[in-house]
C-alpha cells in the first residue's frame, strides 16, 4: 500500500513543482484508478483531449482499484491537499464531501451547456445532484450485468456456448471435466458482492432488486424469493472454486485465455478483451442481464472537482468539465473503455457487438439504479465482507448467509 | 533547609525544560490528545467526517456482533502466539549457534538478518508467489514427481493465517537473533569458564544461568515482537488482502477498511479503541510488575 501513497505523493510533488514555474498552460492533476490495460488506454484519450485545450493533464493514477484509491483521494481532499479533479463512481461515494462543502458546485456550467438535455438517462445526472446542485460530470455508464463467456472454453468442453445463466450452470460439469474453471471470481471482495447483486437483478428480477436495495425491505430480503437468489449464488460459489486469482482483470484473463468458462463482471471487462485482440461474437460472448433479465444498471464513473482557491486552476476545471462531455471525447473514451457514453446524440458506429447490445437496452429504457447510488459505502462494505466470506467458505450455509444479508439490509442506510 | 537556600524547583535546569517543551507538546497533543479524541468519537455515529452525535455503545455492539471482527481477533491471537513463541525460540537458537565461535559468522549473520531489510510489502509478495500453488513450492514438488503433493496455505481458509505467520517469521527472526546475539555477547566469559569448571553441561548453562541473566534483552525483544503483532497489516494486505473471503483478516485492517473504505469513522474508531484496550490490558500489569513497587538500582 505504501508505494501507492508514494505514487500519489510523487504526483502531487510533480504538480506542485510545475506550478512554481511560469507556465502558460495550467496543469491540473486528475486522480483516478484506471490502471488496467484497457482502462489506461481510455484515460489516455481524456488526457489527449484535455491537453488539446492548451492545458495540461497531470495523471494521478492510483493502482489497486477503487477500494484502494478512494481512501487516498478522500484523505487528500479532507486533508487540505486537493487535486484538480478526481474520479468517483457517481452516487453516494462523495456525498459527505459535498455536504461538507469541499467540492465545487458545477450548476453554472451545467446550465450553460444544458447538461440536463444532453445527458441520458436522466438518473445519471440525478446522482450527481445534491440539494438541487450539480457536483459531478458523469463520463460513462458502466453496467455490472454482464456474463462474459469464452467460446473457446465451451468448444473444448464440447458443449454449445450457453444463452443464459441456467444453461451456463447446466454446462458447468462438462467444463470441469475438461479441466476448466466454470466461473472466474477474483478474490477482491467487491467482485463477489457485485456478482451477487447481478444475480439478484437477473434471477430475482428488477422488482426484487429495488425492493431490497432501494426500499431496504429486510423482511423481503429474508423471504423465499431472495432464497432463490442465494441458491443461484451457491451455484456460482461452486462453479468459482479454484479460481485462485485476486484482481478482476486476472480473472478476466482466465476467460480470455480459455482457462475459465465465464465471468460475471461489468462491461469494463470488455476493454481487456479488446486489448487482447479478441472479437465479440467470435472469440467471446456477452450476455447482458445474464441472459435472464436484460436490464442495465446506470452505475459508472464521474469526475468531481474539489473546491480550489487558485483562480487559474478553477478555470482549468471548467475546461475539463466541458471537455469530458464533448461528443468527440465521449466516443473516443468510451470505445476504449468498453462503456457506454452518457449522451445519446453521439455516433457509435464503431461500437462492437456487445456495446451495441448495451446501447439497445439503454434505448429501450430498461435501466436500474446501481448499488453505488442506493446504498451507503458502509452498507456496501458489510455486504462485501459477507459475500467474500460466502464465496470463500463452502461450508457456510445458505440460511446463515441470507439471515446475515437481511440483517445488513435492515440496518442499511 | 529553608526555602531561600534552595532555588525554586520550577526554575531548576530551565534550559533543559524549555528544550523539551516541543517533545512534551507532541506527546500530549499527538499521542494523548489523539487517543482521547479517537475514544470520544468512537461513541458517535460519525461517517466520512467526524461529527459529535453520540449514540452510546452502538458502535461497540455492532463491532462485537460482526463476524469479520471476531475472525480478526481470532487470527490475531493465533498469529500472536505463533510469532511470539517461534521468533523467540528460533531467534535464540540461531543466536546460540552463531555464538559457538564458528567460521563465517559475519556471513551467516548477514544472511539471517537480510530479510529484515525488506519491507512487509515485499516480504508479502515474495511469499505470495512462493506459496501460490500454481507457481510456488507446490508446483516445484509436483514437478519433481510427487504429483499429489498439496501445499496451498494461502488459498485454504482454515490454515491461511499460518501461511502468513511463515512469512512474518522469515522476516522477523533475523532481528530477534541479532538482539539475542548481542545479549549473549554481553555475558561475561568468566561465567562460562566457571560453569565449565563446575562440570555443568552447556544446555543447562544456557537454560539456568545465561537466559536468566539476559532478562533485559528478553524484555526488549518481547516489546518489539508484541508491537509487531498488534500492528500487523501490510503483510496481510500484500499476501492475501484478508482472503480467502475474510479468513485472514486482522484488526488493523478492519480499522482501516471501515474508516476509509466504508466511510464509517465511528466503527473504525470503536475497533481501534478495542485494539488500544487490548494493548493496555497487556502492558499495565507488566509495567506494574516491572516498575511498580520496588525501585531498580
Amino acid at each position: 500500500m505504501r508505494y501507492k501513497f508514494l505514487t500519489a505523493a510523487f504526483a502531487a510533488t510533480v504538480a506542485a513543482l510545475n506550478f512554481a514555474g511560469p507556465a502558460a498552460a495550467t496543469d491540473l492533476e486528475v486522480t483516478h484508478w484506471w490502471t488496467s490495460g484497457g482502462e489506461a488506454a481510455a484515460v489516455a484519450e481524456l488526457a489527449k483531449a484535455f491537453d488539446g485545450t492548451g492545458n495540461h493533464w497531470v495523471d494521478g493514477a492510483i493502482a489497486g482499484s477503487g477500494g484502494t484509491a478512494r481512501p487516498i483521494m478522500i484523505s487528500r481532499i479532507t486533508g487540505g491537499d486537493p487535486m484538480g479533479a478526481t474520479q468517483f463512481n457517481h452516487g453516494r461515494q462523495a456525498e459527505e464531501l459535498v455536504q461538507a462543502g469541499l467540492m465545487r458546485d458545477l450548476t453554472d456550467i451545467a446550465t450553460k451547456d444544458k447538461w440536463t438535455e444532453i445527458v441520458r438517462p436522466k438518473s445519471l445526472l440525478d446522482s450527481c445532484t445534491i440539494d438541487g446542485k450539480i457536483y459531478c460530470v458523469p463520463v460513462n455508464i458502466h453496467s455490472w450485468q454482464w456474463l462474459w463467456l469464452s467460446n473457446e472454453a465451451f468448444q473444448k468442453a464440447g458443449v454449445p456456448t450457453p444463452k443464459d445463466w441456467n444453461e451456463f450452470v447446466a454446462a458447468a460439469p462438462a467444463l470441469q471435466k475438461a479441466g476448466i474453471i466454470p466461473l472466474a471470481v477474483g478474490g477482491q471482495p467487491w467482485q463477489a458482492s457485485g456478482a451477487f447483486d447481478v444475480l439478484l437483478a437477473a434471477v430475482g428480477g428488477t422488482d426484487a432488486f429495488l425492493k431490497v436495495y432501494k426500499d431496504k425491505d429486510a423482511k423481503f430480503a429474508a423471504g423465499p424469493e431472495i432464497a432463490k437468489v442465494f441458491k443461484a449464488a451457491d451455484d456460482a460459489r461452486k462453479m468459482a472454486k479454484n479460481t485462485n486469482v485476486q484482481d478482476w482483470n486476472q480473472a478476466t484473463n482466465l476467460v480470455i485465455t480459455g482457462k475459465a468458462g465465464g465471468q460475471i463482471m461489468g462491461d469494463w471487462a470488455q476493454g481487456e478483451f479488446q486489448v487482447a485482440g479478441k472479437t465479440a461474437g467470435k472469440d467471446y460472448t456477452c450476455l447482458p442481464g445474464l441472459g435472464l433479465n436484460e436490464v442495465i444498471a446506470t452505475g459508472g464513473d464521474a469526475f468531481y472537482f474539489p473546491l480550489l482557491k487558485d483562480a487559474d486552476k478553477s478555470k482549468a476545471q471548467e475546461v475539463l468539465a466541458e471537455t469530458l462531455l464533448d461528443p468527440k471525447t465521449q466516443v473516443a473514451f468510451n470505445l476504449k473503455k468498453g462503456s457506454l457514453p452518457v449522451r445519446g446524440d453521439v455516433d457509435l458506429n464503431a461500437a462492437n457487438d456487445c456495446m451495441k447490445k448495451g446501447l439497445a437496452i439503454l434505448a429501450k429504457g430498461a435501466v436500474i439504479p446501481w448499488t453505488d447510488q442506493l446504498l451507503s459505502q458502509d452498507s456496501q462494505k458489510q455486504k462485501e465482507d459477507l459475500f467474500s466470506e460466502f464465496f470463500a467458505k463452502p461450508d457456510m450455509t445458505l440460511e446463515e448467509a441470507q439471515k446475515r444479508f437481511a440483517e445488513i439490509i435492515a440496518s442499511a442506510d | 533547609m529553608s526555602n531561600n537556600e534552595r532555588p525554586n524547583q520550577l526554575f531548576r535546569n530551565l534550559n533543559a525544560k524549555i528544550a523539551s517543551i516541543p517533545m512534551i507538546l507532541t506527546a500530549v497533543v499527538v499521542f494523548v490528545g489523539g487517543t482521547a479524541w479517537t475514544v470520544l468519537y468512537s461513541f458517535t455515529n460519525s461517517k466520512l467526517l467526524p461529527r459529535l452525535n453520540f449514540v452510546g455503545l452502538d458502535q461497540y455492539h455492532r463491532l462485537w456482533s460482526t463476524s469479520r471482527w471476531l475472525v480478526s481477533i481470532e487470527n490475531l491471537l493465533i498469529y500472536g502466539a505463533i510469532s511470539l513463541v517461534f521468533s523467540l525460540v528460533i531467534g535464540f537458537l540461531l543466536a546460540a549457534l552463531l555464538d559457538q565461535k564458528i567460521r563465517f559468522e559475519d556471513t551467516f549473520r548477514t544472511i539471517f538478518l537480510y530479510p529484515f531489510a525488506l519491507s512487509f510489502i515485499v516480504t508479502g509478495l515474495v511469499w505470495q508467489w512462493l506459496l501460490n500453488p500454481d507457481f510456488g513450492v507446490q508446483r516445484v514438488v509436483r514437478d519433481l514427481g510427487w504429483t499429489s503433493f498439496s501445499f496451498d496455505p494461502l488459498y485454504n481458509s482454515s490454515i491461511v493465517i499460518y501461511g502468513i505467520s511463515i512469512a512474518a517469521l522469515w522476516q522477523g527472526t533475523g532481528l530477534i537473533m541479532c538482539l539475542m546475539l548481542a545479549g549473549l555477547r554481553g555475558i561475561d566469559e568468566d561465567i562460562w569458564k566457571a560453569a565449565r569448571v563446575d562440570g555443568i553441561p552447556a544446555w543447562k548453562t544456557y537454560l539456568f544461568i545465561i537466559i536468566p541473566m539476559m532478562r533485559p534483552v528478553f524484555i526488549t525483544t518481547l516489546v518489539i515482537i508484541a508491537a509487531g503483532i498488534v500492528k500487523v497489516y501490510d503483510l496481510v494486505v500484500a499476501q492475501t488482502s484478508g482472503g480467502p473471503g475474510i479468513a485472514s483478516e486482522v484488526p488493523a485492517k478492519y480499522v482501516y477498511d471501515y474508516m476509509f473504505f466504508a466511510q464509517n469513522l465511528g466503527q473504525g474508531f470503536a475497533a481501534s479503541t478495542m485494539m488500544l484496550l487490548s494493548v493496555v490490558i497487556v502492558i499495565v500489569p507488566w509495567a506494574y510488575l516491572e516498575f511498580g513497587g520496588k525501585k531498580h538500582g
